[in-house]
């Protein structure tokens, strides 16, 4: 599961979907790879806008990277600084997560993830 | 044709033999190839972008999309959904680049709004129209997932599901659902009336069509060679409150439902529902 992907992500149970708690989903221990991707910058900035920055921060924080700036980089920064933008890359492309769970702040649901694949299936009584 | 989706829910059907055949087989790689490149084509990408892959089953359609050269508008990133962990798990000794979920698109699309630039699913929600518990029903399967899929593309965006419909109902039923959640929904048909028609139901989101085509679906496929539209919308209008009673076309519809009744109807003649002379 990348971090990209968990900057997405929200909590599936029917309960949740009206409450802000319920993203993002907290990792909890959580086993990263680091693989190495083609940086693709297009991508990148194509996708800058749709981050959420605030939980982007926080994800990163729990995960035990260094602090993000309290700003997002705009388009041209990435486009000019070769470093914000493989810092970048680096963090939502080639960090990935292998095993652990990712925890709902809401109703607490976890979610299992194993051999990098997270498992969303819920019992019915949840849909 | 036996169709899978009939006896079985498609987490156990696609166990690990069937789900290992249904990827080594040649036949199958061939076609998904093909349907994943028209998909593509339909959504008409200008760059790379976020695709959701519904039903991605072993990554056989996301490898295509991770592989699109950097001068056609590639390589997408993509998010691959799935029910059967066998699927996933060949997808994994494949290496595929997208990233996996194992998830029930029944059960709603669980990514924040405006997530995806778009989504495409081959030959997958057609197994949408079976609810195998009893607390369960195709209806609600199909609104929660056109539900999700709609919040989770970004405005503008476009989905494209391929999939193989049992029959006009469950056509009907499929792009129902998609209108009822706010798609712009439209089906184009490959090879129409044959044994191996493709039916894609192209969805748009918002202003997801072309410029001058009025918000219409039909502004997709414009320009693109080989497609009549056909639009039902246009038939409508020509319908029931159309037709003057008492006028020629009115008997002869009339005539029309009676014989389909297996009444005894005169034949009709240059005199059948003739203009009389107005009364002295």
């Amino acid at each position: 599961m990348k971090i990209l992907s968990l900057n997405f992500l929200t909590c599936a149970v029917k309960a949740c979907k009206s409450s802000s708690d319920s993203y993002p989903l907290h990792p909890k221990d959580a086993e990263l790879v680091q693989d190495e991707i083609e940086v693709n910058a297009q991508l990148l900035v194509n996708l800058l806008p749709r981050l959420d920055w605030t939980a982007l921060s926080t994800t990163a924080t729990e995960l035990g990277f260094p602090a993000l700036p309290p700003q997002p980089p705009s388009a041209e920064d990435l486009q000019a600084d070769d470093k914000t933008l493989r810092d970048l890359h680096n963090l939502l492309m080639e960090t990935q997560i292998m095993e652990g769970k990712l925890v709902c702040g809401n109703c607490g649901h976890e979610y299992a993830v194993r051999e990098g694949i997270a498992n969303f299936l819920l019992p019915s009584h949840l849909v | 044709m036996s169709r899978p989706e009939d006896t079985l829910s498609a987490d156990i059907h696609y166990d690990d033999t069937e789900a290992r055949k249904y990827t080594t087989s040649s036949r199958i790689q061939n076609i998904q190839a093909s349907m994943t490149h028209r998909a593509l084509e339909l959504l008409d990408l200008p760059g790379p972008s976020l695709i959701l892959d519904v039903g991605c089953g072993s990554g056989l359609s996301g490898e295509i999309l991770s592989s699109i050269p950097p001068e056609e508008g590639g390589p997408h990133a993509w998010i691959g959904m799935d029910v059967s962990a066998s699927m996933l798990d060949i997808a994994l000794q494949r290496d595929v680049e997208g990233d996996l979920m194992l998830a029930d698109i029944g059960q709603g699309v669980p990514f924040r709004a405006g997530t995806f630039d778009a989504a495409v699913s081959i030959s997958a929600i057609q197994w949408l129209c079976n609810a195998e518990s009893s607390e369960d029903s195709p209806t609600a399967r199909l609104s929660r997932f056109f539900g999700g899929l709609y919040a989770s593309l970004k405005r503008g965006g476009r989905a494209v599901c391929q999939f193989y419909p049992k029959n006009d109902d469950q056509k009907k039923m499929i792009t129902g659902a998609a209108v009822k959640a706010g798609f712009g929904a439209g089906l184009l048909e490959d090879d129409p009336e044959t044994k191996n028609v493709k039916v894609y139901l192209v969805l748009t989101v918002g202003g997801g069509a072309i410029e001058g085509s009025g918000g219409d679906i039909t502004g997709v496929v414009r320009g693109m060679e080989g497609v009549d539209v056909l639009d039902a919308r246009r038939n409508q209008k020509s319908g029931k409150g159309e037709i003057k009673k008492g006028s020629k076309a009115w008997i002869m519809k009339k005539k029309d439902q009676m014989e389909r009744k297996g009444k005894v109807v005169k034949a009709t003649s240059k005199y059948t529902g003739r203009k009389r002379r107005t009364a002295w």
